[in-house]
């Protein structure tokens, strides 16, 4: 086996070394009745050529050549090469947790860079180094809450990401927490009524997201007075942390958290991502996961650690914060190279970009007699259209043409029937959005929708909301 | 000239600043294609109130400046690439490069987790062929990928216990954890709302049975193990352990961070384990990248498959894939989407390299390297617990300590040697830990020059301790103030 370096006659060395006469021997503390007979039924084995045969093949058959207009929680963003090259360095993606830190000093440095680009990026005062992905940021960022709350009373917006509201969920059930749901209103935006009432009811631990999962941007600084002022604390999720180079931080907030494939991570079919958390800095013993903290060594040098491990799972056992221990090193790093070569300005025109992209689309589409703006509320690189009758159609014949057009929201919202969620991003040619558009006017041209219908979804009409 | 002589300091790749003091205003590290669309600025699209200005102190730095600010950090790292990584418990093993590349496949690397699945089955496929392969492994019946790492499979793991206990009337009140346990369990344990009730280890470092008996009662919902244990020795009592625990009604979960001393030997599910989750980034060479991405698959029994994560990979009856959100009896989800897939991909891509007769012999190659050292150093070093291991071995500082050396101490002088720490003061029923596992990917030549270093360290210890206290002498910054990080923490860079 070609990752073996032991030979045959240095195993044979070794066994005599250390007195055995095979390696059998080595395996009597396994009962006998315990140890296989036989060999496992497995494939391979395999030469390198024809293990990248296998995995091409597999890649074949994911579809490389489609245009995608699918976000909701992953987005399609260009990674300059650089990204992976410098990851594939073997001292980044080989190394361990970096509990030895005179020999980590590379990834404990980056870490803090990551750090402080999260608090820059988010406006809080900390952020750690990384958590399993957005939906779980998210669930931690709400245990988090509640033990700086002391309080059992959650209040989720439906408009956050379902499958982070399904992770909450799994998180809680054994929780004693009483969780809320806030639905959204006609704009796209939590419905502040709603929110003030259930304020009434005692202090409470808001999740609202933002950009939330239709796209709409959400008044973070007016939700977060409205929620402290009830003495309750206030979670902002951001699955699209590009918007936060053009879109006003939620520096009111409490904790920020999220998702950060978005800055130089792979779609992948949904991973390895990079959650993040950020909070302001009365709350960071409350923080979860790793920490990374300047130091000095013993002659006075600049240097890094693992800091505050009382926090955590290996002293604190059952009582730690989280039970987090490995985390998403590799990928946070990623993050860290992409938004040091986009740096301050390139990250901004890169948001421009996917704002003006995808304003371009949605006002294009809204334009298509038979298709509407589902909401009014500003968005950045995402929004929902509705399509009265017709979001099959439409998916099914861009589909033909090689796009996938979007996410039906009606999987995860059954009230939003006809309503599809776009996601247009710098990746994004012209002509692909155009060849959209052209396959929305030829659908619903063909079939041109009830004279009543019609009317009710010009663009200048009434956006319909649920 | 003399003056910049005066001046010169070590060369900025052992004096590398943070990229936020190389930025300079108007340096950028990419370009972005041409717009093709209206420009549209924040103002314009989202109006003054919401539109953000500049982003307060983040970098500014050219390409190349953004290569050898990384490149010059790595350097300062010490990966398994570098040379013998023997943290016990860590199974830091070869990451094959042909995974790298698989993993970056177009398509495998750009499908979005949405696409339709008759336009994902290559990506589905190789979920659902991971999941077989593994549940192979472990003889379990079936296995969800969903877990992030293995703290998160053992999360899932309790919440399956728990659902399926729920189901029968009662979900009980405890669960058993051993003393030298990580201490990952017990915090998976307390968020799954049980709580934990310790198990003190036998006179071997092992369960013992008498203890569980009196603990195992009828409101404990079951045991969690890690087998071969933190000492790197065999349960060989697990049968019985496994009756204890069932006879009351409880179920035998597994903490698989071992099971590099078993695949292709030993089966857990033959072991009368019901729930166990694997480490992709230990056992099947994911790379643990400095602290993750991991992958903790759960694997189960059949009784347990209707409470596993959902949604799951199936087939349908032509032979198609999809994914299985249909489950009514799941515990939920653990994860958006459908997991870390990037590291099934590369777990894959290890066990097609092996196959069954590689993976048996690179098990056998890790239980040898740990042998070796264990015998050529028990002389030196205190053998707490001297039942036979597996793949790893721990020592204590015992006789060291006697000079004022420590665990810690020993690991430090390791680093001047050239190679990376064993894993310190862990298991805790081990005061003064020394935690080793050189894994399979060591060669003769470099378990003897580690078995070589550590003698010399043994007499270094003896003869000059202060060496020893003091170390490392030859890395980029000495000893760093834990303390003081940890008083006062500084953990973001401010202009």
């Amino acid at each position: 086996m070609r990752y073996l370096p032991l030979s045959p006659g240095e195993r044979a060395a070794m066994l005599r070394a250390i007195g055995r006469q095979s390696i059998q021997e080595l395996f009597e503390p396994i009962p006998e009745s315990l140890r296989l007979s036989g060999p496992l039924k497995l494939p391979g084995p395999m030469s390198e050529p024809e293990i990248l045969e296998f995995f091409r093949r597999a890649a074949e058959e994911s579809s490389p050549d489609y245009v995608s207009f699918l976000g909701a929680g992953a987005y399609s963003h260009y990674r300059p090469v650089a990204v992976d090259s410098l990851l594939s360095r073997g001292e980044f993606f080989t190394a361990y947790t970096p509990y030895q830190a005179e020999i980590a000093q590379g990834t404990l440095q980056a870490m803090f860079e990551f750090q402080t680009l999260m608090a820059q990026l988010t406006g809080m005062d900390v952020a750690n180094a990384s958590l399993y992905d957005g939906s779980t940021a998210a669930t931690e960022a709400v245990l988090m809450g509640l033990r700086i709350l002391g309080g059992r009373r959650v209040l989720v917006a439906r408009s956050v990401h379902p499958e982070y509201r399904q992770v909450l969920r799994t998180y809680l059930q054994h929780q004693d927490v009483e969780t809320v749901e806030i639905p959204f209103s006609a704009s796209g935006q939590l419905d502040l009524d709603k929110l003030e009432k259930e304020l009434k009811a005692g202090p409470a631990c808001l999740l609202v997201q933002s950009p939330n999962f239709v796209g709409a941007l959400e008044p973070t600084s007016k939700i977060s007075g409205l929620v402290q002022g009830a003495e309750g604390l206030v979670i902002v999720a951001v699955a699209e942390p590009l918007s936060l180079a053009v879109v006003q931080p939620p520096t009111e907030a409490d904790i920020v958290c999220g998702e950060a494939q978005s800055f130089g991570v792979a779609v992948a079919y949904g991973g390895p991502y990079v959650g993040f958390l950020a909070a302001k800095a009365q709350y960071v013993r409350q923080v979860p996961g790793r920490l990374v903290g300047e130091t000095r060594d013993t002659e006075g040098r600049r240097g890094y650690v693992l800091t505050l491990a009382t926090r955590e799972q290996h002293i604190r056992r059952e009582k730690a914060t989280s039970n987090i221990c490995t985390n998403q090193s590799l990928c946070a790093l990623a993050a860290t190279i992409y938004l040091a070569l986009l740096g301050k300005r390139g990250l901004k025109a890169l948001a421009e970009q996917n704002l003006a992209k995808a304003h371009y689309a949605a006002q294009e589409l809204a334009a298509v007699p038979g298709v509407s703006a589902a909401f009014t509320a500003p968005f950045f690189n995402e929004f929902s259209i509705r399509a009265p009758r017709k979001v099959d159609r439409l998916l099914a014949a861009l589909g033909d043409e090689k796009i996938i057009g979007g996410l039906k929201l009606e999987r995860f919202y059954p009230e939003l029937k006809d309503h599809v969620l776009i996601a247009v991003t710098e990746t994004a040619r012209r002509m692909d959005l155009d060849r959209m558009v052209r396959t929305y006017r030829r659908v619903l041209a063909a079939d041109p929708p009830p004279a009543r219908q019609s009317a009710k979804a010009t663009p200048s009409g009434e956006p319909v909301a649920r | 000239m003399i003056k910049s002589i005066q001046s010169a300091r070590p060369h900025v790749t052992r004096n590398e600043d943070l990229i936020f003091e190389l930025s300079a205003p108007g340096k950028r590290g990419a370009e972005l294609a041409p717009l093709d669309v209206p420009a549209l600025s924040a103002g314009e699209a989202l109006g003054p109130e919401l539109a953000r200005g500049e982003i307060e102190g983040f970098p500014e730095v050219s390409e190349l400046e953004v290569i050898r600010h990384f490149t010059r950090l790595s350097t300062w790292n010490y990966g398994v690439d570098t040379g013998l990584y023997p943290l016990g418990s860590c199974t830091m093993k070869y990451n094959p490069r042909v995974n790298e590349v698989a993993a970056r496949l177009e398509g495998l690397a750009t499908l979005h987790p949405y696409a339709p699945a008759e336009l994902a089955q290559g990506c589905l496929r190789v979920l659902h062929e991971t999941a077989r392969c593994l549940a192979e492994i472990t003889g379990m019946d079936a296995v969800s990928l969903q877990p992030a790492a293995g703290a998160q499979g053992e999360l899932t793991g309790i919440l399956i216990i728990r659902a399926y206990l729920q189901e029968r009337g009662q979900p009980r009140e405890f669960v058993l954890v051993p003393d030298s346990a990580h201490g990952t369990n017990p915090a998976s344990v307390a968020i799954s709302g049980y709580k934990v009730r310790n198990l003190k280890s036998n006179a071997r470092g092992c369960v013992d049975l008498s203890e569980l008996e009196h603990a195992m009662t009828e409101d404990v919902a079951g045991l969690m193990l890690t087998n071969p244990n933190t000492l790197g020795v065999f349960e060989s009592e697990i049968r019985k352990i496994a009756d204890l625990v069932h006879a009351k009604g409880g179920l035998l979960y597994m903490d698989g961070a071992n099971m590099n001393a078993l695949v292709g030997v030993a089966q857990p599910a033959s072991f009368g384990v019901d729930v166990m989750h694997l480490n992709l980034h230990k056992t099947f060479t994911t790379p643990h990248g400095g602290g993750g991405p991991g992958s903790g698959p759960v694997a189960v029994r059949k009784f347990l498959d209707p409470y596993l994560p959902s949604p799951v990979v199936a087939r349908d009856s032509d032979g198609r894939y999809f994914l299985n959100a249909n489950r009514p009896k799941s515990i939920g989800r653990v994860r958006a989407f459908c997991g870390n897939f990037g590291m099934a991909v590369r777990a894959l891509a290890y066990i097609l390299a092996n196959g069954a007769e590689g993976l048996k012999q690179t098990t056998e190659d890790a239980v040898l390297n740990a042998n070796y050292i264990r015998a050529r150093l028990k002389d030196l070093y205190e053998l707490p617990y001297d039942a036979p291991s597996l793949h790893e071995c721990v020592f204590s500082d015992s006789r060291q300590a006697a000079k004022g050396v420590r665990t810690g101490d020993i690991a430090k002088r390791l680093v001047d040697y050239g190679f990376h720490p064993y894993t310190t003061s862990f298991p805790l029923i081990v005061p003064g830990a020394m935690m080793i596992e050189p894994t399979e990917s060591a060669s003769k030549a470099e378990l003897d020059a580690f078995i070589e270093a550590m003698r010399a360290i043994a007499a270094e210890a003896e003869e000059d301790p202060e060496l020893v206290r003091q170390a490392p002498h030859t890395t980029r910054v000495t000893r760093l103030d834990g303390t003081a990080a940890a008083r006062k923490p500084v953990l973001r860079w401010r202009p």
